[in-house]
This record gives structure tokens, C-alpha cells and sequence, in this order.
């Protein structure tokens, strides 16, 4: 069954790229199988974030970046996620609401992922179901986050280009020199900018990246602030040209491919993770890994020491 | 011993549902309703908004992978809007009752709820239906799709 969805996705088929994404979303087994097939079509697609606070236009502005996209005859993918609820398992996604209008347009596949648990602003599958759209065909993907608050900077491992939309009056300039999300942008927005107070955010972004002058300049980038109000295209087109602008210095650099491999060593670190935690989790129900945690109650051993066992029984090394 | 039966019951949060309310209606309140009580009983919904086209609403269905369509209508054109969409899911494929739920709900008397029944529509949901049963259809007819059979 999987073999021939992927054959059809490779050619084109949009139903199959959909349950392609379903089945790397709702079952491990199937998503292993699946990105062992497909990886060797992967690659082609440029992965543009677009991250920021809740209500700051991200899906409005993304909505109007397809447009700029299309226009240049690229064909677009986008996952748009919104969070789960963590006292139902229900989710409600809505990003697609701003994009409907490009749903029949052959060239853009719109796809909805609710976090299912995942703490970080992207989904647990985000970065299997970007293989399938890659594969499928896609010049440009952008990812849409949660809405996010300061600290989920999972993004910055699966984009090539992190657009991190804010709007006017948020917050004085010591947010701005807040550690966390302000770091990972490549591109900076200020949407709503004929609000009231778009100067002063320019201004004070503006200071900030005066401050971190050094890091930049060593990194030989220096994130743009584009202005935009998304509502009626105004600077759309200059945020299209800042994404592309950060895409060439990236190839010119050589950094994409360093930021590629990281990735991939992200991806493979998490893999791995995720199983030895698991075998250590089926160990744990195990009579004598569990007699283990009784004697750390009667206080015969302690934590570090059984884990030491643990994990030298799990892999066989001391780690 | 005690035999315990095992009853398929597949996860809610698993079950994708798409909320479309075609056509030029604006009363989206019911819609609403319903994808917020969705999501709190346990299900991935998706909204797509209000005026949407049968060809917008089929597309979200494609590109979405969704179990279930619930179709919201209160303008009096359901038996335009309703036929057209399920027309469109035949020629990609998608086969009512086999691929995916379509259900219906809004001001929909009782005949062409019968007709809209015989087309495909799994169920006609009027005003006044309580969540609670919308929700066990949802949990009793979806582990009947294709997709779920074979897992």
C-alpha cells in the first residue's frame, strides 16, 4: 500500500501526498517505512518558518506570501500548525481560514498539523510530513508555528529561513534583548505596521541588533526588519525579496549546507533518543529494572547509581 | 478469568474532521459550536471559514486527509450546495460512506433530508440535534471507513 502512495505523490497526486502526511503523523512504523522510501527525493525544497506571538498576522502574511510565491511559477507547500489540547487530545485548526483562496490552485498544498503534545511550536511530524511535500514536488515550503511565546525555538531546526512576525506595542525594548525567540530570526516583520507604534518597535529592534552587532557580523548576516500590513500587500513583496535575499546569502556562504547537516544531526540525535528512551521505558516494567527503583525508595541505592545500571544493561556501555 | 472484549474504537484525536460552511451564508455560529465541541471531545478539527465553494471545500478535503466532512448550511440552498460537493468528491474518488462521513446540518426539512440521505450524506443533523449524538455517530461510523479497516 505505501509503495504505491508513494508512487502516485511522486507523480503528482495529491490525495496520496495527503495520506502520505496522515500516515507519518499517526503511526511510527509506518512513518519509518515511509521516510526510508522517500528521503532519496528529498532535498530540492526551500524551508521558510514563520514564527511569532499569536494574532500577529502569520497566516494573513502567509496567505499573501503564496501569492508572491505563485506569481514566480513556485510551487508552494505549507504546514500550518496549531496546538492540541493537552486535557482533550481536540485541536481546532484554523490557519487555513486566511488561505482558503489558494486551495484549488493546482501549484499549493495547504496542510493543517495540531501539535499533538509537542512543546516547541511545531508538531511531532512536522519534520516527516516537510519530506513528503518535498518529495512531492514543492520549490518552497513554509512552515507556520503555533502562535509562540518566547521560548519555543523548535523552528530554527527545521527552516532554512525563520521569519519572526511581531507587531507594534508588544512590549518594551527589554523584550527585545530577551534570550529565547529574538535570537533565531533571519528576517524580522513588524505587521500591523500603520498601527500605532510601529516606529517605536522598529526603533527598538532596530538597537537591538546594534547590540548584538558582533555576533551578526561574524555570522555575516544581519537580520532586515521589513514592514508590512499584510491586509493590503504592503511590503509583501519586500519580505518575498529579504526571504530570497537571506536564501543566496545562505548558498553563497556555504552556511546552508552546515545548517542542512545540522539538521540532519538534530533529526538523527532526536531518532535515537526517542528509542533508547523507549527501550529503557520497556525495561523499566521489567521485575528487576523495577526492583531497582524499590531499593531507590528504601534508600539502598540511589538514582544516579541505577541509572548507571540502567542504561549499561540498555546499551551495554556505561554512559 | 475474565474475557475482556475488545471493542474497535479508534482515537479520537486521530479522526480529522472538516467543518465547511458553503455557499453565501454568513451564520457561522452553528458551525462553530459544533468544531469547538468537536475539539473537546477529542477530535482534530479544521475550520475553514465561511463562503467557501464546493471546489475550495473538496480541496481541504484532499489535501487534509479528512474522516469526516460536516457540511453547515442555513441559507436554503443545500440541495444545490450538498449535491455539488458530494459530485465533486465522486470524480476525485472519494466515495461517501467508504472514504468519508459527510454529514449535514442547518435548516434542512425533514424530505430533502431523506434525498440528501439517499445521495450519500451519512446523516442530516437539524437544529436542536444534541452534540452528544452527533459525537457517537461520529464514533460508531467512522471505524467503518476503508482508511481505518485496513489498520
Amino acid at each position: 500500500m505505501i509503495d504505491e502512495l508513494i508512487d502516485r505523490m511522486l507523480k503528482g497526486d495529491k490525495r496520496a501526498a495527503a495520506r502520505l502526511i496522515t500516515l507519518v503523523e499517526n503511526d511510527e512504523e509506518k512513518a519509518r517505512e515511509i521516510v526510508k522510501k522517500i528521503h532519496p527525493h528529498t532535498g530540492n525544497a526551500y524551508i521558510v518558518g514563520i514564527t511569532g506571538p499569536p494574532g500577529a498576522g502569520k497566516s494573513t502574511l502567509l496567505d499573501k506570501l503564496i501569492r508572491v510565491a505563485r506569481e514566480e511559477g513556485k510551487v508552494v507547500g505549507v504546514i500550518a500548525i496549531d496546538p492540541t489540547s493537552p486535557f482533550t487530545g481536540g485541536a481546532l485548526l484554523g490557519d487555513r481560514i486566511r488561505m482558503q483562496r489558494h486551495s484549488t490552485d493546482p501549484g499549493v498544498f495547504i496542510r493543517s498539523m495540531a501539535t499533538r503534545g509537542s512543546l516547541g511550536g511545531l508538531a511531532k511530524a512536522t519534520n516527516d510530513a516537510i519530506k513528503v511535500l518535498d518529495a512531492y514536488g514543492c520549490d518552497v515550503i513554509f512552515v507556520e508555528t503555533v502562535g509562540v511565546g518566547q521560548i519555543e525555538v523548535d523552528i530554527v531546526k527545521t527552516a532554512d529561513t525563520v521569519v519572526l512576525v511581531t507587531i507594534p506595542g508588544l512590549g518594551d525594548d527589554i523584550q527585545a534583548i530577551k534570550a529565547g525567540l529574538m535570537e533565531i530570526a533571519d528576517v524580522f516583520v513588524i505587521n500591523k505596521a500603520d498601527r500605532e507604534g510601529a516606529d517605536a518597535t522598529y526603533f527598538e529592534l532596530n538597537l537591538m541588533l546594534d547590540l548584538e552587532k558582533e555576533r551578526w557580523e561574524k555570522r555575516g548576516w544581519r537580520p532586515p526588519i521589513v514592514e508590512t500590513v499584510a491586509t493590503t500587500m504592503k511590503g509583501m513583496r519586500e519580505l518575498w525579496d529579504a526571504i530570497n535575499e537571506h536564501r543566496k546569502f545562505l548558498e553563497e556562504s556555504g552556511e546552508l549546507d552546515k545548517k542542512r547537516r545540522f539538521r540532519a544531526e538534530e533529526e538523527v540525535k532526536t531518532i535515537v533518543s526517542d528509542r533508547v528512551a523507549r527501550i529503557v521505558g520497556k525495561m523499566l516494567s521489567d521485575e528487576e529494572v523495577s526492583s531497582l527503583i524499590d531499593k531507590i525508595v528504601e534508600r539502598e541505592i540511589d538514582p544516579y547509581s541505577a541509572a548507571d545500571e540502567i542504561l549499561e544493561k540498555a546499551l551495554g556501555v556505561k554512559a | 478469568m475474565k474475557i475482556l472484549r475488545v471493542v474497535a474504537m479508534i482515537e479520537r484525536s486521530k479522526v480529522r474532521v472538516l467543518i465547511a460552511k458553503p455557499g453565501l451564508d454568513g451564520h457561522d455560529r452553528g458551525a462553530k459550536v459544533i468544531a469547538r465541541a468537536l475539539r473537546d471531545a477529542g477530535f482534530e478539527v479544521i475550520y475553514t471559514g465561511i463562503r467557501q465553494t464546493p471546489e475550495q471545500i473538496v480541496e481541504s478535503v484532499i489535501q487534509e486527509d479528512v474522516d469526516v466532512l460536516g457540511i453547515s448550511i442555513l441559507s436554503g440552498a443545500h440541495m444545490v450546495l450538498i449535491p455539488k460537493i458530494l459530485k465533486l468528491l465522486e470524480e476525485k474518488g472519494i466515495k461517501p460512506n467508504e472514504d468519508i462521513l459527510v454529514l449535514a446540518g442547518g435548516i434542512i426539512p425533514p424530505d430533502d433530508a431523506e434525498q440528501l440521505e439517499k445521495m450519500g450524506v451519512a446523516k442530516v443533523f437539524g437544529p436542536g440535534s444534541p452534540i452528544s449524538e452527533i459525537i457517537k455517530f461520529i464514533d460508531d461510523n467512522v471505524p467503518k471507513l476503508k482508511k481505518f479497516r485496513k489498520e
